[in-house]
């Protein structure tokens, strides 16, 4: 069905073709027998759920690794790149998910990098400007990266790769950090280059967006192709079931009252970074009620890493009254302390800082469990009893593993987070914070982790939950508020929150003008 | 030759060894590797250094000496944990104990012997010039050449590609990668320049500090080096700041004990450390948050997906 698309009824040549692509690592099959044919002038979609194989298709095309089987075709002539400079040289350029930009460079600096520096610094920096000029992508050129917003960081990596006119553009999740109105600027850009004639292959999670945007879509599961398919005439949910390869549940909405008193009480709270490159937390104020999901939107870094470390205790506020948990100040309490509260916290990142990736799950479990439960016997651990709470969570949470026992590193992304959502969700914590709650899980494990969520507030649990996913927190929360540069905006209601209006307050507008429909100009700035 | 002409060339003297191991080190951090072995490299160029001069006769043949061993030494830490993904630090720490047995061994049969100290620039009429002429003209081709190569490092990090290049393998491995840069091999220059300024920094010392070699004689200069790169917030002008307040209160606190001032010695010894530690931390602080921040891949291994 590829040859569905708007520009394709004109007979042409495909730019580049990945013929029967397969990549080998040990015995895993990342990608297995792909195929797929990008045509110039054609927004080409890539979808799939995480571990689908879609980076390493990507990776493969801009020379970033070998495949093990399989060849690619540059104008119908096959290729081989040994390296990303040989595809930037055919006129390949690619946007990277994670941003491969360098915090303590310049923007100029980070430019020059992806460039092969055939032309001198100065030349570079003037083309540049022209550049950023033309195509609507103001960047301050001298500005070091770690003083820059996510979406002027978006911004760079675009203007980089538009710096060597590339024929073909590989956009990794360009979307997934952005505001909407961001996103909606980014739209307007790409659907110019495609009307330069330039082929785009675009990689999103956002079925929404591809249907607006992209003329084909290839979708991918477990590494290999399942489907080519014209975005337009297909909708949201027939793609997400070839993604995922089953229909997926609606969550059931919370049955709760919220309380009248709230369990958890932020109080004024403000607070320096740690990090010289982290955020000052202005004056926060938040009641959170037993019974609601308050979900705090936002553009990663205006404040949320922060918040959560004040909340969890990570970080101890100077006053005590800052952070109320169940009528009892804990400002100035340990995490420790406020676990016994009855509090419970699930930070954004699973290694590291959710589990010790070498540990494993019953020693984990007993890590933050032993404030609260009795996994501890007058200083021994109790090893039973830390495998039934590993038997537990995994039985009600739906944890798929190899053994009954594993290191938490060896798990995957979704079970994993399905683990420490899990864990902490059966103490049943009187007010749990939680931190992108279903950050790079598949669409599977997501729906388990927001429906537990919800059954957790109906029991009367005060539920906090910060993320970057509208769509999640529209879903599931009662309230939203919205952080940006360090301040927190009044809450509210989910139901009467447009993604316009929570779009305009993650750009720092004030919520008076928010309400208005002036979409076009508070963002960018 | 007046008493404060004499110091300040002592001071120059006792600093230059410092200077040529900390801007090796720092060309090394800036590519994100963090080499603690560089006590253990300085001790084996001067033991080498030491050989080849008194074999050859020759001060510069000295001085390949010292630099080549440096670097046969810094390949080993490479080959560890570039090649091997080998912890920096222990591999580092490893090194320095080896160099300080292997120079043992080595110069165990030149210990008592002299040299030839390195000859001394001397220009008609300029050198005679009172005061600054023997200071400015009249030094070791170490000295100069100690300047140079911090001048030289400035200008590559900030006015070449190849700076900037190697700036960002410090910054981000992962970016840099992404973009096509061999990570690895950008490395393993920058882990090989700094052993060979660390081993003639080394033979500084027996070649024209001291004209002979005694084991163990770079008595932790290494470990200064190494702390001055930190400081100076990976900054060259800063490191040469480091670099000779240190040397100078080194000098100064000698001549303070000439004196006789009652304070207890090894509190006089204590402050050419103190005082490097004091000023750099007020330096450092004053530049606050919007400061040079230590490279963001520094000690971090890094092994290529491929």
């Amino acid at each position: 069905m590829s040859d569905q698309g708007p520009v394709s009824s004109a007979a042409r040549a495909p730019l580049l073709q990945a013929i029967g692509i397969t990549k080998l690592y040990g015995s895993f099959r990342a990608n297995d027998d792909v195929s797929i044919d990008l045509y110039p002038g054609e927004i080409h979609a890539l979808l799939g759920e995480n571990g689908a194989g879609k980076s390493t298709l990507v990776k493969t095309m801009y020379g970033l690794i070998q495949p093990s089987a399989g060849e690619l075709r540059w104008l119908g002539e096959t290729i081989e790149l040994s390296g990303p400079s040989d595809a930037r040289a055919r006129g390949i350029a690619m946007v990277f998910q994670h941003f491969s930009l360098f915090d303590n460079l310049t923007v100029a600096e980070n430019v020059a990098l992806g460039l092969d520096g055939s032309e001198t610094f100065a030349a570079m920096s003037a083309r540049l400007a022209q550049v950023s000029r033309d195509y609507g992508l103001p960047l301050d050129l001298k500005r070091e990266v770690w003083r820059l917003s996510v979406g002027e960081r978006q911004r760079i990596e675009i203007v980089r790769a538009l710096m060597q006119n590339p024929k073909l553009l590989i956009l990794d999740e360009p979307t997934a950090v952005l505001t909407p109105q961001e996103a909606d600027q980014l739209f307007t850009v790409l659907e110019r280059l495609r009307g330069e004639g330039r082929a785009l292959l675009y990689i999103s999670h956002k079925l929404d967006e591809v249907k607006r945007l992209c003329d084909t879509a290839t979708i991918l599961r477990g590494g290999k192709k399942v489907a080519t398919c014209n975005p337009r005439s297909e909708t949201a949910a027939s793609m997400a079931r070839m993604m995922v390869g089953a229909e997926i549940g609606e969550v059931r909405a919370s049955t709760a009252r919220a309380t009248t008193v709230p369990r958890l009480l932020i109080r004024d709270l403000s607070m320096a970074p740690d990090d010289p490159h982290g955020t000052y937390l202005r004056n926060i104020s938040l009641e959170v009620f037993g019974g609601e999901i308050l979900g705090i939107a936002g553009v990663a870094g205006n404040g949320q890493d922060e918040l959560f470390a004040a909340l969890s205790g990570e970080r101890v506020s100077k006053h005590e009254d800052n952070v109320i948990i169940d009528g009892r100040a804990t400002g100035n309490l340990s995490v420790t302390q406020r676990r016994k509260l009855g509090a419970a916290f699930v930070p954004e990142e699973r290694l590291g800082h959710g589990t010790a990736p070498r540990m494993k799950l019953s020693e984990n479990a007993l890590l933050t469990g032993h404030a609260a439960s009795h996994m501890v016997n007058h200083g021994f651990i109790d090893r039973p009893a830390t495998l039934k709470a590993v038997d537990n969570t995994t039985k009600t949470f739906d944890v798929r593993k190899a053994k009954r026992d594993p290191e938490a590193a060896s798990l995957s992304g979704g079970n994993l987070q399905k683990f420490i959502v899990g864990r902490e969700i059966l103490r049943e914590p009187g007010v749990l914070v939680v931190s992108q709650p279903t950050w790079g899980v598949d669409a599977g494990a997501a729906a388990v982790i927001r429906q537990a969520l919800i059954d957790l507030s109906s029991r009367g649990s005060a539920v906090l939950v910060i993320s970057q996913d509208l769509d999640e927190l529209a879903e599931i929360s009662d309230r939203i508020a919205v952080m940006f540069h360090g301040t927190l905006s009044e809450p509210v209601v989910a139901a009467d929150a447009t993604r316009e209006k929570l779009g305009l307050l993650m750009g720092g507008a004030s919520p008076e003008t928010a309400s208005v429909e002036e979409v076009s100009h508070a963002v960018g700035a | 030759m007046g008493l404060v002409e004499a110091i300040v060339i002592s001071i120059i003297a006792a600093s230059t060894p410092l200077l040529l191991a900390a801007a090796g080190e720092l060309i090394v951090e800036r590519a994100g590797v963090l080499n603690l072995g560089v006590e253990g490299m300085m001790i084996m160029g001067a033991a080498c250094g030491f050989a080849g001069a008194y074999l050859t006769g020759s001060t510069f043949v000295g001085a390949l000496f010292g630099v080549a061993a440096g670097m046969a030494l810094s390949f080993v830490f490479a080959v560890l944990t570039l090649g091997l993904a080998v912890n920096q630090v222990a591999a580092g720490l490893a090194l320095t104990i080896l160099g300080i047995g292997l120079s043992g061994l080595i110069g165990a049969g030149f210990v008592g012997e002299k040299i030839v100290p390195a000859p001394q620039l001397s220009i008609p009429v300029l050198t005679g010039i009172p005061f600054i002429g023997r200071i400015l003209f009249g030094q070791n081709a170490f000295i100069y050449f100690s300047i140079a190569l911090v001048i030289g490092i400035w200008w590559f990090l900030y006015r070449t590609r190849a700076g900037l290049i190697l700036r960002a393998v410090g910054d981000s491995h992962t970016s840099a990668h992404a973009l096509g840069y061999p990570v690895l091999k950008i490395r393993l220059l920058a882990v090989l320049f700094g052993g060979g300024c660390a081993g003639l920094a080394g033979a500084f010392l027996p070649l024209a500090y001291t004209p002979f070699f005694i084991p163990g004689m770079t008595a932790g200069r290494g470990w200064i080096a190494l702390a001055l790169v930190v400081f100076s917030s990976w900054l060259p002008g800063r490191l040469v700041a480091g670099a000779y307040l240190f040397g100078a209160v080194s000098i100064l606190q000698l001549h303070a004990q000439a004196f006789g001032l009652g304070i207890p010695s090894q509190l006089m010894t204590a402050l050419p450390y103190l005082a490097t530690v004091m000023v750099l931390v007020i330096i450092s602080r004053a530049r606050g948050a919007a400061g040079s921040v230590a490279p963001a891949s520094l000690g971090t291994v890094f092994v290529p997906d491929r």
